[in-house]
């Protein structure tokens, strides 16, 4: 008899995704505040340490940044397990800190140049050496604001 | 004629679209880290003069590292390993000493007062020497805990001088810092960061690396 519907059979209602895309915006939104964009491909391995005497870097001053460490694994064969120095994209040697420093200083507004600091992103297992090579050739041209670049945290466990 | 109701647009596919944009950003950025310990090089000399100004011994905290990264502190007359944690109270405590007499006699001071140590905090020298083999991250603890040692310093002797700030000095300087900060207030702050600053100067020198 038609007058009796047949009862669907107990299948589950499907759950309705409607909401999946304003999630996953969120996301994206929280993504697109809390991150910047990768200033340089890095071809070292780059773990900093951590320090909690930190001050924040002023993003309206000029930073140039220098990093510091081992090739990661891929350039390995290339460029050996040494610390090298990385300015821009590419692996340098310490006499080419200077003519960085100076390309640096070209493309800023003169009034800028001596706001300039430079952020030193060292890897944690780096050696001093390298680093004190680069501080000397900072000194040689006068490049004399530098920054330790950390991250937060409890110094005395590095 | 019966009303129609508008068909409904599949939005199946945005959350894809959304996943898309969200993979290309987790993928293009950084989590900015722009911040960290802020250091001044002295300017280069061509030749390095040989008459340089003589301090007294009593007044050099002198700390090296080794290239196992071992830290001996000459100070006071004595050599002696130290441990990395003990680093901050030891500093500290030669900032404070305040053993000076008469003209160099430190009204700040709440030392020991030991006349074998440190006269004064404008006399009281903290200088640094590490190897190449020393360990980067060594060589930042060492540079936070001096840091901290003097803002420790700073900040008691802030607090005592502007009680009515209910800040100390590190508080103060990352307000004088915020761009939020109006000016007026901006104003006011630097005069007295300057004059702790004045006060408090953080003597620091490092030596060159050790070639071996």
């Amino acid at each position: 008899m038609s007058k009796f519907k047949k009862k669907k059979d107990g299948g589950l209602p499907p759950i309705s995704t409607a909401s999946l895309p304003d999630i996953v915006f969120m996301l994206l939104f929280f993504f697109m505040v809390a991150t910047v964009i990768k200033e340089d491909n890095l071809k070292i391995q780059n773990q900093l340490p951590k320090a909690n005497q930190i001050e924040k870097l002023d993003k309206k001053k000029p930073i140039s940044y220098i990093y510091i460490g081992k090739p990661s694994a891929n350039y390995i064969d290339t460029y050996g397990t040494e610390d090298r120095i990385q300015l821009n994209d590419k692996l340098q040697s310490v006499e080419q800190v200077q003519a960085f420093i100076a390309a640096e200083r070209a493309a800023l507004a003169e009034e800028l140049v001596p706001t300039l600091t430079v952020s030193l992103k060292v890897d944690r297992d780096a050696k001093m050496g390298v680093l004190t090579d680069v501080k000397q050739e900072l000194r040689k041209t006068n490049a004399l604001k530098i920054n330790y670049t950390t991250k937060k945290g409890d110094a005395v466990s590095n | 004629m019966a009303k129609r109701s508008a068909p409904e647009v599949n939005a199946g596919s945005m959350a894809d679209i959304a996943f898309l944009l969200l993979i290309f950003f987790l993928v293009t950025t950084d989590i900015a880290t722009d911040s960290g310990l802020s250091r001044k090089l002295p300017p280069w000399e061509e030749n390095q003069p040989e008459d340089i100004v003589q301090i007294k011994e009593k007044n050099i905290f002198a700390l090296t590292l080794n290239s196992n990264n071992q830290i001996l502190l000459t100070s006071a007359g004595d050599s002696e390993v130290i441990a990395i944690k003990d680093l901050r109270a030891r500093a500290f405590e030669f900032l404070d000493n305040g053993g000076g007499q008469g003209e160099d006699a430190c009204k700040r001071c709440k030392g020991n007062r030991d006349p074998k140590s440190s006269d004064n905090l404008k006399k009281a020298v903290i200088s640094l020497a590490n190897d190449r083999l020393t360990d980067y991250k060594t060589y930042i603890t060492v540079q936070n805990e001096i840091i901290a040692a003097y803002n420790d310093i700073r900040n008691r002797e802030f607090k005592k001088d502007y009680p009515k700030l209910e800040m100390n000095f590190v508080e103060a300087t990352e307000m004088y810092q915020d761009p939020v900060t109006d000016v007026k207030v901006k104003e006011s702050l630097k005069e007295k960061l300057e004059a702790i600053k004045e006060v408090v100067p953080q003597l620091f020198s490092e030596a060159e690396a050790k070639r071996d």
